[in-house]
């Protein structure tokens, strides 16, 4: 039997052991399928972030349309600066609330899990894998989160804003101006897109910390966690 | 290649803990060497240090001083993916609580150590369910670990410890959390592997049943090495249950 470096150094320890990326995306959904009560908690600070956010953009859209209404009505105009920064204030506050959110899903998922991660490292899993397993599994729940959440945002607000706008003025709200962005004016739909893209990959920038962190440890430490 | 007469080696082994001010010595120059191909067992009552001895010995933790060589290899050199080679390729590791992944299936749990050390999934569910065969449990092969008792669990461990060939087996307290009988049959199955594999068997246990099929006992105490005893030497009987037969 040849010593360990001298195996390992025939063919680049690296190469020898692998994670192909079927095996990551089945373990991935394993992961996430089979946990769905855990998986549905994660997922759900994710959901509310985003559903706040696009919440907060549809109302943008909303509030210009209503201007518009009142402007062909009644000659009213509303002061464009001052909607301007409401908007900017709470879409930053959304996407901070999201963000804690998120980062918090994260950390707890990944710390309820040191032991399997211990566990991992003695069967030999190199650190690039654990955390390959976490930031598919965070990209996942990320997408599904936020896409669940633009859409339970922006249906909420939608019911909402049909009272006052009708059904018309709830639609007319999807091609508005949502928010301004260098001088230009996104639309709600595209606005939502962006919510669900950001949603996606803040998840996966939460758990990058926490996930390599885990990686590091060294598995005894790792395997003492109780949960 | 070489092959080299001990396996394991271990030369002014310590590891040192600060714990409220003051030092703990968890081990303390602990040198030990292991041959090719036997059983060995590392007992000693609670906080003796034989879990921490277990740790160094398989790579689970740096010591604060001294070696440990694998194969003639010093631990301490090996980079991060060199060691996981290791631990994928030379060392199996047997817990106390088992360890399975819970979400996966018995054959899914022993075939993953072979997924990391780059089979076929065809090759490795073979592999897999042959070795669940060898513990038996050829037929539990797609119960998750809710739905297998204790012994169970751990025979799919030990399955598992087994799925890339390894050299040694390090086994943490196997029989910690099994009743008697259980725990035998665990035991038990370890000689044979030991016997029909060749592998290197290194236990840190306070279960005495474990004396009857060591080669050597390893007796450890705050962390020092009291004594260590050839099988022959040991003048202990445990006893039998009712039913069995030897």
């Amino acid at each position: 039997m040849a010593s360990v470096s001298e195996e390992a150094s025939e063919r680049g320890v690296e190469q020898q052991i692998v994670l192909p990326w079927s095996r990551a995306l089945q373990m991935t959904r394993e992961n996430i399928f089979v946990r769905v009560g855990r998986s549905a908690i994660t997922a759900s600070g994710i959901f509310l972030g985003i559903a706040f956010l696009t919440a907060v953009l549809f109302s943008a859209a909303a509030a210009r349309v209503e201007a518009a209404i009142n402007l062909q009505k009644w000659g009213q105009e509303t002061s464009e600066p001052e909607m301007q920064a409401r908007i900017i204030w709470l879409a930053a506050m959304s996407l901070l609330v999201a963000t804690v959110g998120i980062v918090n899903a994260m950390l707890m998922s990944v710390t309820e899990r040191y032991k399997e991660i211990g566990t991992m490292k003695c069967l030999g899993a190199l650190d690039s894998f654990i955390v390959r397993l976490f930031l598919l599994e965070a990209g996942m729940l990320g997408i599904l989160g936020s896409i669940t959440g633009a859409i339970g945002g922006t249906g909420i607000m939608t019911l909402v804003y049909a009272r006052q706008l009708g059904w018309e003025g709830a639609g007319a709200c999807w091609k508005e101006t949502a928010v301004q962005v260098a001088g230009w004016g996104m639309p709600l739909w595209l606005g939502a897109l962006v919510a669900v893209a950001i949603g996606g990959i803040l998840s996966v920038l939460a758990a990058l910390y926490p996930a390599w962190r885990a990686a590091k440890m060294p598995p005894a430490a790792a395997l003492r966690s109780e949960f | 290649m070489s092959v080299y007469e001990y396996i394991v080696r271990t030369k002014d082994l310590s590891k040192y803990y600060v714990m409220g001010g003051t030092e703990v010595r968890a081990l303390d120059d602990v040198a030990l060497d292991i041959r090719r191909g036997e059983y060995v067992s590392i007992m000693g009552p609670s906080g003796s240090g034989k879990s921490t001895l277990f740790n160094m010995i398989g790579g689970l933790d740096k010591p604060t001083k001294g070696t440990v060589f694998i194969d003639e290899v010093d631990m301490a050199q090996l980079t991060a993916s060199e060691l996981a080679f290791l631990r994928c390729r030379k060392i199996g590791y047997i817990f106390q609580t088992f360890n399975l992944i819970p979400v996966m299936t018995a054959l899914e749990n022993v075939t993953l150590p072979m997924v990391f050390a780059g089979l076929t999934t065809d090759d490795a569910l073979d592999k897999g369910a042959a070795l669940l065969t060898k513990v038996g449990l050829g037929d539990r092969r797609d119960h998750k670990p809710t739905e297998l008792s204790g012994g169970q669990q751990q025979r799919v461990a030990i399955a598992r410890a087994f799925a890339n060939d390894p050299a040694i087996i390090l086994a943490d307290e196997p029989t910690g959390n099994l009743d008697l009988r259980t725990g035998k049959e665990i035991i038990d199955l370890l000689k044979q592997m030991n016997e029909e594999n060749k592998v290197t068997v290194i236990s840190a246990t306070h279960d005495l049943k474990m004396i009857d099929v060591s080669d050597r006992v390893v007796w450890i105490r705050d962390g020092k090495i009291e004594r260590i005893e050839e099988r022959e030497d040991i003048d202990l009987q445990v006893g039998q249950m009712e039913g069995e037969e030897k």
